[in-house]
């Protein structure tokens, strides 16, 4: 039985390490099998996944020392927070190229560093924002504005 | 099969490489990982992917690839395709996805097989 | 195709337990780079790749994916098969190439997906 979010906003934190290519992606896996437990609908879980497994990447690619995965879902909204501690973008505009990437060649190898990941992030977020700083590192805010899906997955007809 | 057959059967767009179009196909290869196509491509295959890093020119060329057919649409940076032009790689251009793409020169590669 | 059926095409074998031999290959993507991988909108979709970090069957679950099909004789970690048996998401591994098993898959009916940008999510 899944109930939907009752008495408050739910967070989900999850901690990613750097380098971990073997446990990289778990974390967004079971992300997704959690906000299904609270009752986001699953075209929005899987947009939260999406998400959360970029930044998850992210993290486990360029950051110095990991980061960390914030989810919070209230009634209306799910927000994703992905933070590092460095190193930071250079230039976010190039990053947010579509294509670019300074991703290493055996990340490359692995089949990363596409140059789509933050455009990926964009793409599933109804709300996006980034701040990044050389040397104090990279937050990745993006927001969710939750459909209300019958069981079948249908939206529900508007009212008029 | 050349390259000009294969163009104009799938409907391709030739970005890069138009003056070496009449070189022989020897058979399709699939796939987005660079040392993959180093080890597996054989001379004269056309290679199909989605990368749009300047590496695959280069790739192309030391594994002696008659083309690389780019699925997905978008053309790559004028960077990769002068630099296809220096080293007489064609690339041709699809909107297509890989699969579709490699599933339609199959057939015209190898039209009997079911 | 059924799964069985498209493991029979492919001379490969499904490496999964619970067969769900019945499953309905009817559309597919091929690709190596995950980030590709995460652009796709279609659900229901098989997925044909030669990557076989263990990110693949993780980023199939988050997508919704049916079956993957590993190509090349790339053969997934134990944990990785296992992974996606608790999931549901049959594997079917196969000696051939990516350019053959797509051919083969389109020769017998196989379609690709349909992978509107993602650039306008609906809502």
């Amino acid at each position: 039985m899944q109930e939907p979010t009752h008495g408050g906003p739910r967070r989900l934190v999850h901690h990613v390490r750097a380098g971990d290519i073997e446990h990289g992606g778990l974390a967004s896996a079971q992300i997704k099998r959690q906000l299904s437990g609270l009752g986001v609908a699953p075209q929005d879980a899987r947009r939260a996944g999406i998400i959360a497994f970029e930044g998850e990447m992210n993290l486990v690619v360029y950051s110095t020392n990991g980061g960390t995965i914030t989810v919070t879902v209230s009634e209306k909204l799910v927000d994703i927070e992905v933070a590092d501690e460095g190193p930071g973008i250079e230039d976010i505009d190039l990053a947010l190229t579509p294509g670019f990437s300074t991703a290493p060649s055996w990340a490359r190898e692995l089949g990363f560093g596409a140059g789509m990941g933050l455009c990926n992030i964009q793409a599933n977020a109804d709300w996006f924002e980034i701040h990044s700083h050389i040397g104090s590192g990279t937050r990745i805010l993006c927001r969710i504005e939750r459909r209300r899906h019958d069981a079948s997955g249908h939206r529900p007809t508007t009212r008029t | 099969m050349t390259l000009r057959d294969i163009v104009r059967q799938l409907g391709l767009e030739v970005v890069a490489g138009a003056g070496w179009l009449d070189r022989d196909v020897s058979g399709g290869f699939s796939g987005d990982l660079l040392s993959n196509v180093l080890a597996s491509a054989r001379p004269g295959n056309l290679w199909i992917t989605i990368q749009r890093h300047v590496n695959v020119v280069g790739v192309a060329q030391v594994a002696g690839l008659s083309g690389v057919l780019l699925a997905g649409g978008e053309p790559p940076a004028a960077a990769v395709l002068a630099k296809a032009e220096e080293m007489a790689i064609p690339i041709l251009l699809s909107r297509d996805g890989a699969f579709e793409l490699a599933g339609r020169l199959h057939r015209i590669l190898v039209p009997d097989v079911r | 195709m059924n799964l069985h059926e498209v493991s029979r095409l492919l001379e490969g074998s499904i490496l999964t337990e619970s067969r769900r031999e019945d499953i309905e290959i009817d559309r597919a993507y091929a690709v190596d780079l995950l980030s590709d991988v995460l652009a796709l909108t279609d659900e229901r979709t098989t997925l044909i790749t030669g990557n076989i970090s263990p990110q693949v069957v993780r980023v199939a679950d988050i997508l919704n994916v049916i079956a993957i099909i590993f190509v090349r004789g790339k053969r997934p970690s134990d944990s990785a098969i296992s992974y996606a048996e608790t999931l549901g998401i049959p594997i079917i591994w196969t000696k051939k190439t990516m350019f053959e098993t797509c051919g083969l898959m389109y020769a017998n009916g196989v379609r690709p997906c349909k992978n509107r940008p993602m650039a306008a999510p609906e809502g």
